[in-house]
């Protein structure tokens, strides 16, 4: 087997994209203890939470045709952790809605679960996504070998799913679920076109020799 | 010679933080915040915040006389109240915008003077009221009002205004006048929110009541609160104020009251008649399809205590409205 210098390079890079990627989170906290999201600070967090995840998932999604449309392949070096981010920020979404908004209590938690579909949507994505980030690790990759690829298309129904949860929450104004949708439905043809060809990235022999 | 070799537990006393400090580390923590939170530029609306007099100090004399000279109304309650600061930065009037802050930030394009409202239907003396006119001899009070919102948020607030009974008996709508619609004004130029594309919204919004709701003597018009004229977010310069319906039924800046003798097309009923209901009475055990409406956070609330409170039959008021419903399925008629 080939050393897997693209790990390595995910590993020696990956990392920095936690730096600017957790930024929105602690300025979002530090606005909810300031006072800064208003009289009702946990339904505010909640959401923007939620936000920032969908904006890291749709990010991930779009790193691989942009790094092949760009010609600049150690953009995929970032893939993995921006994906991790975006797990990341979904995550506290979901511990922020159970924990902060409804207090752990079963009784509501599962009231809301069982009666608004769209809740019942966000966490199936949730759901969807954790496998991807459990084997996210490089030895899970070379474990699962071919099929770690296929298990990691589950991408694509969770952000699907995630969208819907986004158009089902808004009462009016439908300008960012359109603009979201139309983001993600241009990278989804971009993959389905281009899954057809050979997988092909441009190699720089210092990046991928 | 004694070597000393220095555990890695051990304390030094450059770890050691002076007490000063320590004693002011919630300060420094709310400093950097508040630091970290602002961004270093103050947004435009925090001059509004800081000086929410300044505002009512350019509202015409005639209604600072009108809101200086208001009785003690009732009902009252010992109820805390919302503080001015949140209820003038968390507004629902999608007029400016969809999100919470955008009232505050955009209504300052409103021109609330001159204002009138022009009543008309089923009325023996329609016209095109000024504001001036609709206050002139009218006796204001101050009621203290729980406003529970379909979103499942509520606030106590001190309102200024009169009932509507008082100008609904001046017009003399007629017998063929069994419900009443308002419209808020339709100015895009003013009113950012109706320019939105995307809103799904008809505009202008329409609200309305059944005649007896609308003769209730909680039913109140209202223009000011908490001492002060009704700042632009809120629905200056007039607006309905109805206690025991979800807020969205308290129509805000009204032009137009028309006396109608079936029932009205209103915005929201119009837009998701399954969510929202023409009565919009706040009834805890009927739901809104995506979210419960048995509890409700009662603002403001903080990060770590989302002040949930159950929520009561007409938001509290059923003592005195309940009857106008005797008889009606309120889980059909919701």
């Amino acid at each position: 087997m080939k050393p897997d210098v693209a790990a390595i390079q995910v590993r020696r890079w990956g990392g920095l994209i936690w730096l600017p990627g957790l930024l929105p989170l602690v300025v979002v906290l530090g606005q909810g203890l300031g006072g800064a999201l208003g009289p009702d600070p946990v339904l505010a967090l909640v959401s923007r939470l939620g936000w920032w995840g969908l904006v890291a998932l749709v990010a991930t999604l779009a790193v691989r045709p942009l790094a092949v449309m760009t010609r600049q392949g150690w953009l995929m070096r970032w893939r993995r952790d921006l994906g991790l981010l975006a797990f990341t920020y979904l995550t506290l979404h979901l511990l922020a809605w159970a924990g902060l908004l409804l207090g752990w209590q079963p009784r509501f938690i599962g009231a809301e679960v069982a009666e608004r579909p769209y809740i019942l949507v966000g966490m199936a994505a949730w759901l969807l996504l954790l496998p991807l980030a459990l084997t996210s690790t490089r030895a899970s990759r070379r474990r699962l070998g071919r099929r770690w690829g296929q298990l990691h298309r589950l991408i694509f129904p969770a952000i699907l799913l995630g969208l819907a949860h986004q158009w089902w929450i808004q009462k009016s104004d439908y300008t960012e679920p359109v603009l979201f949708s139309l983001v993600v439905a241009t990278l989804l043809v971009w993959r389905l076109r281009r899954g057809r060809r050979p997988q092909r990235l441009p190699k720089k022999p210092s990046a991928t020799p | 010679m004694l070597i000393r070799h220095r555990r890695r537990t051990d304390v030094v006393p450059s770890d050691i933080t002076p007490e000063g400090i320590y004693l002011r580390r919630r300060e420094f923590i709310g400093a950097a915040v508040g630091a970290l939170a602002l961004g270093g530029t103050r947004p435009a609306w925090a001059a509004l915040i800081d000086n929410p007099a300044a505002e009512d100090s350019r509202r015409p004399q005639w209604w600072r006389e009108a809101v200086a000279a208001r009785q003690d109304g009732k009902p009252d309650t010992d109820e805390a109240l919302t503080p001015y600061s949140d209820v003038t930065r968390y507004n629902n009037f999608y007029e400016f915008g969809t999100g919470k802050t955008d009232p505050m930030r955009h209504a300052g394009s409103l021109r609330v003077d001159p204002w009138s409202v022009t009543i008309d239907g089923h009325v023996d003396k329609p016209g095109t009221y000024t504001l001036e006119d609709v206050l002139k001899g009218q006796v204001l009070e101050e009621r203290i009002y729980r406003l529970r919102c379909v979103e499942a948020w509520s606030m106590v607030v001190p309102w200024i205004g009169f009932s509507l009974a008082d100008l609904i008996k001046r017009v003399e709508p007629t017998s063929r006048a069994r419900y009443v619609a308002f419209t808020t004004l339709h100015d895009p130029e003013q009113m950012p929110g109706q320019r939105a594309r995307l809103s799904g919204i008809q505009w202008p919004y329409v609200e309305g009541l059944r005649m007896d709701e609308a003769m209730h003597p909680l039913t109140m018009m209202v223009v000011g609160l908490y001492g002060r004229t009704l700042p632009n977010q809120n629905g200056a310069p007039l607006r309905l104020m109805v206690p025991w319906k979800y807020g969205f039924k308290s129509i805000k800046s009204v032009v137009r009251i028309e006396f109608t003798e079936t029932q009205p097309p209103t915005t929201w009923n119009r837009m998701q008649p399954n969510e929202y209901g023409f009565y919009a009475n706040v009834n805890p055990d009927v739901d809104h399809p995506r979210w419960s409406q048995a509890r409700e956070r009662r603002l403001p609330t903080s990060l770590f205590n989302p002040n949930w409170r159950e929520t009561l039959p007409f938001n509290g008021y059923a003592d005195d409205v309940a009857s106008l419903y005797r008889g009606m399925d309120l889980q059909r008629f919701y």
